[in-house]
Formats: C-alpha cells, sequence, structure tokens
C-alpha cells in the first residue's frame, strides 16, 4: 500500500479538477490491531421545551404589564418588568426569536408552500396583538427587550421639530413593507440583519452591528426609544391594533382638571392636550376638506402602486439570486470578472446560465406583484393620516394618544390626582 | 344641541367598533390560514455537505466567535492515510506533525498512530473554527471525510442564518428539529 501511494497521488494531481466530486478515492483500511471506530460525535440542540417556557413566560409578563400600566398605575413595577425582560428575553435568550422578528416567520409562511411556521413563532406574532387590542401597547412597556433596553438608557428628554417627527415616524411603515416584501419572496430577513440589539444581547455580533446599537443608544439617551419610534415595524401593527384597543391606560385616575401638568412629560409625544382652547373652525370648510381627503385615498393608493412597481427592480436587488444572475449577465455583456464568491461557486456548479436567468425572471415577477401590494399598503396610510387631520374631535382630558403611547407610565407621577390618590391609599 | 351630540358619539363609536372588528378578524383568520403550516416543533439551521463548496464563510459569517459551524469525521469513510490532504499543507517535505507541515491554522487536528501505515486524524471541537480548509483538501485529496456541519448544541438558531444569507452555495436550509444534521454518509 505504502509504495503505491505516490503512483495514486500522481494520477489524482493530474485529474483531481475533473473528477471534484469523485471523493471516494481511496480504500478504507482493513485493521489487524483490532482499532474501533470512534463515535460519530453529533452534539443536539438545547431542548425545545425553552421555547415553550419562553411562550409562558411572554403570557405572564404580557399579563403583568396591563396589570402594572392599568390597573396598579405603576411606573416602578413597569420598571423592574422591563429589566426581568431585558434579562430574561434579552440576555438569557438572547434575543430569539422575538416578535418583532416573526412579522417575517408569518409572512414567508403565508406566501411560500415550502416553509412551515414553528407554532412558538406564530403564537410570538399573535398574542402581543390580541394584548394591544385588549389593553393598548403594553408589550412596548415592559415585555418587548428591544424596547426594554432602550426604556432604561432614555434619561432626558429632547423634543423633536414636529415637522422632523411627522417625517420620521413614516419610515417604520417603509421598513415594514420592505421586510414583509423581502421575506415574503424568500430574499432575505432585513429586520434579522439589521437588528441593532441582538449584538448585545448576545455579547458578540459584527462591529457594524455593535456601532448601529450603540449609536441609537448614544441617541436614546436623548431622543428617547428612537428605534420604536423611527424604525420598529412590528410597532406599526401595535400602532394599529392599539387604537382600537378595548382598555388603554389613562394619565389620571379619575376626572381631569386640565391642569396642564402632564402636559410636556411624555418623552414619545403621546400626549394629546384637551382643546377646550382651540379657536373652532368652519363646519362647512371642514366637511370639504374631509371629504377631499377621502377622495383622495384610492389617488394614494393607485399612486403608491404604480410608483413602487416601477421601483421593484430596485427591491429585487435584495435577493441574492439576482444580484447573482446581473453579476454574470455583466460578465457576459460587459466583460466585468464576476469575482463574488457567489459567482465563484456558481461557476464552479453545474446549473446553466439560462435556468438561472429564468430564475431571476420569476423573482422579478413576485418582486413586482409584491411592490404593487406595498405601494398600496404605503398609499393608503398615507391617506388615512391626512384623513385623521382633518377630523376634529372635541377634548376635555388629557389623553395617551392611543397609537402612539408605549403605556410606559411616566406621565402619572405628574398628575396631582393620581398622586393625591396614592396619598389617600397610603393613609388607610 | 344634545342630540347632536349624541349623533357625533354613536358615529364615533361606530367607526371605533368597526375598526376593532377590521383589525381583529386578521388576527383570527392568520392562525386558521397557516394551521396547514404550523408545526408544533421547530427548525434548525443545518449545511447540506454535498453542496457546500467550502468557500470560508462559515468562519466570518457567523454571529457567534468562533462560529458555531464545526468540522465533522466521519471515519468510517476516512481510509486513515498517512499523507492526509485534510491535515498537511500543500507542498510539504517531510509528513510530520510540526506546526509549519499543518494545513489547520487553529491546529484543530490531531493526528495519532493506529497501526503501519495508518493514521487517525481527530478534530478538537473546541479548537475548531469552521474555515472549512481541512474539508476542502479532504475533498480535492482524500476521501472526504471530513466536512462542516453546524453544531447543534453551540448554534443560537437565529431566525435568519446569517451564514445562510451569506452563502454562495445555497447550502445552508432550515432542516426540521427532528434531524437536527446533515451526516456524510458512505457511499
Amino acid at each position: 500500500m505504502k509504495k503505491k501511494l505516490p503512483y495514486i497521488l500522481l494520477f489524482i494531481m493530474l485529474a483531481w479538477h475533473v473528477v471534484l466530486f469523485a471523493q471516494d478515492r481511496f480504500p478504507r483500511p482493513e485493521f489487524e490491531s483490532g482499532y474501533v471506530y470512534p463515535e460519530h460525535q453529533v452534539p443536539l440542540q438545547r431542548s425545545l421545551v425553552w421555547e415553550y417556557i419562553d411562550l409562558v413566560v411572554l403570557i405572564g409578563a404580557l399579563a403583568v404589564a396591563s396589570w402594572l400600566a392599568l390597573k396598579k398605575r405603576s411606573r416602578q413595577g413597569l420598571v423592574w418588568l422591563s429589566v426581568f425582560s431585558l434579562a430574561y428575553f434579552g440576555f438569557f435568550r438572547e434575543g430569539c426569536v422575538c416578535s418583532v422578528g416573526s412579522v417575517q416567520n408569518v409572512s414567508l409562511a403565508l406566501f411560500n408552500d415550502g416553509y412551515a411556521i414553528p407554532l412558538t413563532a406564530l403564537l410570538f406574532f399573535i398574542i402581543p396583538l390580541i394584548f394591544a387590542l385588549a389593553f393598548g401597547r403594553v408589550f412596548c412597556a415592559g415585555v418587548c427587550p428591544l424596547g426594554a433596553i432602550q426604556e432604561l438608557t432614555g434619561f432626558r428628554t429632547v423634543k423633536l421639530p414636529r415637522a422632523v417627527e411627522s417625517v420620521m415616524i413614516s419610515i417604520p411603515f417603509i421598513y415594514l413593507g420592505l421586510s414583509v416584501l423581502s421575506s415574503a419572496t424568500e430574499s432575505q430577513f432585513l429586520i434579522c440583519r439589521y437588528d441593532p440589539f441582538v449584538g448585545i444581547f448576545r455579547l458578540d455580533a459584527p462591529y457594524t452591528m455593535i456601532i448601529f446599537g450603540a449609536l441609537l443608544l448614544v441617541a436614546g439617551i436623548f431622543i428617547n426609544r428612537p428605534y420604536c419610534r423611527y424604525l420598529c415595524p412590528y410597532g406599526v401593527l401595535l400602532n394599529l391594533f392599539s387604537r382600537f384597543s378595548h382598555r388603554h391606560l389613562t394619565i389620571t385616575p379619575a376626572e381631569c382638571t386640565n391642569c396642564r401638568l402632564c402636559e410636556d412629560v411624555c418623552p414619545y409625544d403621546a400626549i394629546i392636550p384637551s382643546d377646550i382652547v382651540r379657536p373652532v373652525e368652519e363646519p362647512q370648510k371642514e366637511r370639504k376638506r374631509f371629504l377631499i381627503y377621502i377622495l383622495l385615498v384610492p389617488l394614494f393608493a393607485v399612486g403608491g402602486a404604480v410608483l413602487f412597481r416601477n421601483l421593484s427592480p430596485v427591491f429585487a436587488g435584495l435577493n441574492s439570486n439576482v444580484q447573482l444572475a446581473r453579476e454574470i449577465r455583466a460578465e457576459k455583456e460587459d466583460g466585468i470578472v464576476a469575482i463574488s464568491k457567489a459567482a465563484i461557486a456558481f461557476k464552479e456548479a453545474g446549473k446553466t446560465e439560462n435556468e438561472m436567468f429564468e430564475d431571476e425572471i420569476k423573482i422579478h415577477e413576485r418582486f413586482r406583484k409584491g411592490s404593487v401590494w406595498m405601494g398600496i399598503f404605503l398609499g393608503v396610510s398615507f391617506g388615512l393620516s391626512l384623513v385623521s387631520l382633518s377630523t376634529r374631535t372635541r377634548r376635555t382630558d388629557y389623553l395617551p394618544h392611543k397609537g402612539k403611547c408605549y403605556s410606559c407610565g411616566r406621565c402619572f407621577q405628574y398628575c396631582p390626582i393620581h398622586l393625591s390618590k396614592i396619598a389617600a391609599d397610603e393613609k388607610t | 344641541m344634545k342630540e347632536d351630540k349624541n349623533i357625533y358619539q354613536s358615529r364615533r363609536d361606530f367607526v371605533r367598533t368597526a375598526g376593532k372588528i377590521l383589525v381583529a378578524v386578521p388576527v383570527i383568520i392568520l392562525p386558521v390560514a397557516l394551521s396547514k403550516k404550523v408545526t408544533a416543533s421547530g427548525n434548525v439551521w443545518q449545511i447540506d455537505p454535498h453542496k457546500c463548496t467550502q468557500c470560508g464563510q462559515c468562519k466570518t459569517k457567523c454571529v457567534l466567535t468562533p462560529s458555531a459551524v464545526k468540522c465533522m469525521h466521519n471515519y468510517r469513510m476516512c481510509s486513515y492515510c498517512d499523507l492526509c490532504g485534510g491535515y498537511l499543507r500543500q507542498g510539504t517535505k517531510t509528513i510530520s506533525t510540526a506546526a509549519e507541515n499543518q494545513l489547520c491554522p487553529t491546529a484543530a487536528i490531531t493526528r495519532t498512530f493506529v497501526e503501519e501505515p495508518y493514521f487517525q486524524y481527530t478534530i478538537e471541537e473546541d479548537l475548531c473554527d469552521g474555515c472549512g480548509k481541512c474539508v476542502l483538501g479532504c475533498k480535492d485529496f482524500g476521501n472526504g471525510s471530513l466536512y462542516l456541519q453546524i453544531n447543534q448544541d453551540l448554534c443560537v438558531n437565529c431566525n435568519e442564518c446569517a451564514i445562510a444569507r451569506n452563502c454562495p452555495s445555497d447550502a445552508i436550509s432550515r432542516i426540521p428539529d427532528k434531524e437536527q444534521y446533515i451526516p456524510k454518509e458512505k457511499i
């Protein structure tokens, strides 16, 4: 055997490029010394039980958060709950799977047959929404680890100008649309890829992720909860659900006296002042504007659909197969040599170029369809937010904005009625 | 005046109830629509060794450092060569365990003598960082008994695997929780 080896080697040296996949070249030895093959090691995954424990903890934490925000009215309790959630969902469970990311699992499962969604991911998506429909955004208040880390690091409040704020709060809608589109077309999970804090939870991440997370945290000291307000795609859904919530946190436990003490305390700009002093507009003028805005909604929807349909080739760039096809085409047509690892792997593998280009056309088609829906969604959202600007409500109380309020409970201690009630409780 | 207020109140109530129903319906429909696509067990990420091209991204793209991807050895495929393409660097003059001869950058492979002329190669998983150099060596010049797998005990099972996103040959995919590994079997 030992003498033959050089000849075998020589043969293989000459031929190995051709026989790349014929790997079973050498005969397996017949041992004479009674050698026993070592065990082929396959260490199994940590138990699945944890995922179900997560679910129980999620429901428990949501229930506690609702109780603390609506019934007990305790800011301190919510802070401690945030600490717990940060420790458990964040650092102990390392932030996967979270409700924010589960949006993508759901859209991947809805639009693809090959993917079976784990029950836990589906429930992580649904349960906070149900709680939002019942009690407002209690999930944000103290359960979401991403929210918790920002809640605990927001020390000072600097208010952004209204114009900037209103532009910034439209980003989550686009982010949600893009990430649903991207996961529905099996391209990538954008929310997970650009999750700012998961690197901190794991204490290990690419440096770009750490920088992004650290920047958000530093910005969050002043502009509180920047991720939740200006990026979180799940927040869009919670916002919508919370607007129709059955019950919601209130600033005051009893009748509001319009003392205006809570007016400026909300760091999230979520307290709508009472408007007894606002000048009343002519009803006719107002009605006319409302009607115009309502009629504009379908127009925005169509406009969005057309715009995004034309933009769909740009979005298709999110898909790695499309990227590869573009690279190969550039090599063929313009002579730019394809040097990416995907291109090298493609050249080694047996797939023909035609197959790939056909594949690309199919993916483009899917993106075109999806982009139209995304455009409609964004157009309708934009139109409806204009409509809501023109509806006049007459408020005699200071109320939290149900969509924007994170139920953090900061406003409680500024309400004299709340304080006097606590004092009365302590006496008895 | 009082009646007027009541009309507004009821209209607002109507909008509110309609909205409530409108957002509640999808939440109820969703589990029903997905009922056929739900699994009670989860998924894990795994490398298909037959698709893997050992590009080396497993080492760098995993969210863990060192990567959860480790080299595994199917001893029954190995021919226990003295001149091992997975252990020795190309162009080495002597066959020895000297550091300058070793292909593995972290010295994660140990070579032990079994019997003339056979040597056993064992992977130290703690040292392995999943670079795949030995796998490539064994594939190019050997039986291909070394292959990369995601160690499920180390893997944090990200919602989307960062290596899978970067894998140029689409070798990484979700597989059912029950299987966990795609072993390379004897041909």
